[in-house]
């Protein structure tokens, strides 16, 4: 088991969906996040005083997969969260190990709690 | 001079102007996504300071200056409002100051062009907007707002009725916003995913606003505190909850359930759609000038827009458009003169040409709205070019044409 965490450019999360949902991974954790990459951040000007933010609006994704899933996850978020033309900031995505999984509602555990 | 008369103008004036900020800017603001609704708002706001700027130094002396001899045009003998001061002018409103009556229709011609905001949202250029606002305000509302209203203009000389702009101010725009949605190309990824409204509490909050401004449009339409003004605000009033509710059941039946966004359409729709009627015609018939309002209007969002493939992203064209052009033939049909002396009687109460002269109207307007907003977008497209860059407006419009940003996550 896996648990694949990717962080994303917030209007490529459509694409993202469409692409997992193609290696049938249907289930995720969608959140609002700021981060600080490479890309560089906006000028904010507020009454003349000047900002330049560091931080960017990203959308983060938290999956839990079986292992037959990884790559086929891993494959469909680079997809569908790629701009294509090699820029910064289509952000990037973590895999870790997972110790286990447990459904709520019927207290199942491991891999068959995951799908 | 009638002091009753001119404190309802000048209350009336204020109710206009509330319609385009807060009213509209809200009802706009909350459709769109989270990181526009900054140049929503400041698109708004900066319509009432240029087009306030632009009728009182010559708008109005072109919409309602001694006309130049063909009724096309007003001429610039009021420019800078010179002859407009505290003497009446008979010809538009005998009780009342002029810089009244001139005040009050300033506020009509700062939310015209803003209504057009609708339908390039979330994909202009602020220079171009700029530019685009103040030339259409001169080479459309202007000469439109003269052809109907004048003293001269050649469709006022016709017979036309048009009670509180529903040829000026809703088709003009409405005609406008799909030429112009038409004309910039959908925005990046429409139709392949969903735009959610970002914040609907604001559009109900903006639609209730303009359902509270538009008693001034309307009933201070009759440009005094009279049975004429009381029978607007009545009629105004009736059609509007009529086509609100109509609205919302239409979806109830349609989609499983009345939304709220659905309601303040409708109100919207029917507000547009008694705004030419609302001084000729009775509260009973208003009641059903909403109620088709609502059914036309939703059939032009829901369906017809979507069929069409044209991007009006907050449906500009749909509501206005198309309620106004309804609103200007229920005028032919439904207007009597037991409502208003100085009116007509419609269709309906035995006289076909009213019907005619309405029918007349729906057609020239539009010819001329599209015609002209064609030449000024290419000519704008040419000078500045109309619509922001793509990564622009992925970034949105806030960060990228504002330099600010309306929430922030953290803190």
């Amino acid at each position: 088991m896996k648990y694949i965490v990717a962080i994303i450019q917030p209007h490529k999360l459509e694409e993202v969906k469409q692409s997992l949902e193609a290696v049938e991974v249907n289930l995720m954790t969608v959140s609002n996040v700021l981060g600080q990459g490479r890309q560089k951040g906006f000028t904010e000007i507020y009454r003349g005083a000047k900002e330049v933010g560091g931080l960017l609006r990203k959308v983060r994704l938290d999956i839990a997969v079986n292992e037959a899933f990884v790559e086929p996850t891993i494959a469909a978020i680079n997809k569908g969260a790629r701009s294509g033309k090699g820029e910064v900031g289509d952000g990037k995505i973590f895999v870790l190990d997972l110790v286990d999984c447990v459904r709520i509602s019927s207290g199942e555990r491991g891999g068959i709690a995951i799908g | 001079m009638n002091t009753g008369d001119t404190a309802w103008v000048l209350t009336s004036a204020v109710l206009v102007l509330g319609m385009t900020i807060p009213g509209l800017a809200f009802f706009y603001g909350g459709l769109v996504r989270r990181k526009n609704v900054l140049s929503i708002l400041m698109q708004c706001f900066i319509i009432a300071c240029v087009i306030s700027l632009q009728w009182v130094l010559f708008g109005y002396s072109l919409a309602f200056g001694p006309d130049t001899g063909l009724g096309i045009i007003g001429s610039l003998k009021w420019a800078g409002l010179n002859f407009v001061g505290g003497q009446p002018n008979a010809d538009y409103a005998a009780t009342i100051p002029h810089q009244a009556f001139m005040i009050f229709q300033a506020m009509f011609a700062v939310i015209t062009p803003a209504l057009i905001i609708g339908a390039f949202a979330e994909r202009m250029k602020f220079s171009a907007f700029l530019i685009f606002t103040v030339l259409w305000a001169t080479f459309v509302y202007d000469p439109l707002a003269h052809w109907i209203w004048g003293t001269g203009g050649w469709l006022r000389n016709l017979g036309a009725l048009d009670f509180a702009g529903g040829i000026v101010v809703h088709v003009s725009s409405g005609i406008s916003a799909l030429t112009l949605a038409i004309l910039m190309g959908k925005r990046c990824s429409y139709a392949q995913q969903p735009f959610r409204p970002h914040n609907l509490p604001f559009t109900v909050l903006g639609a209730a606003l303009l359902w509270f401004g538009w008693f001034g449009f309307n009933a201070g339409s009759a440009l005094g505190a009279n049975e004429l003004a009381a029978n607007a605000f009545v009629a105004t009033h009736a059609a509007t909850a009529a086509a609100g509710l109509t609205w919302a059941l239409i979806e109830w039946r349609r989609h499983g359930a009345p939304t709220v966004l659905g309601a303040a359409t409708g109100a919207v729709a029917g507000l547009v759609a008694i705004t030419p009627a609302c001084g000729f015609v009775n509260p009973m018939n208003a009641i059903f000038i909403g109620i088709l309002a609502a059914m036309f209007c939703y059939i032009a969002v829901v369906l017809i827009k979507v069929k069409l493939g044209y991007d009006d992203s907050l449906d500009a064209f749909g509501v206005h458009g198309v309620g106004g052009i309804w609103g200007t033939l229920a005028t032919g049909l439904f207007a009597e003169k037991a409502v208003n002396a100085a009116g007509a009687d419609g269709l309906l109460f035995g006289n076909p040409h009213q019907f005619i002269v309405q029918f007349l109207l729906i057609i020239v307007a539009p010819i001329f709205a599209a015609g002209m907003t064609w030449i000024i977008f290419k000519a704008v497209d040419a000078l500045v070019g109309m619509r922001v860059e793509k990564k622009d407006e992925i970034v949105g419009l806030d960060l990228t044409q504002q330099s600010e940003s309306a929430y922030t996550i953290i803190e």
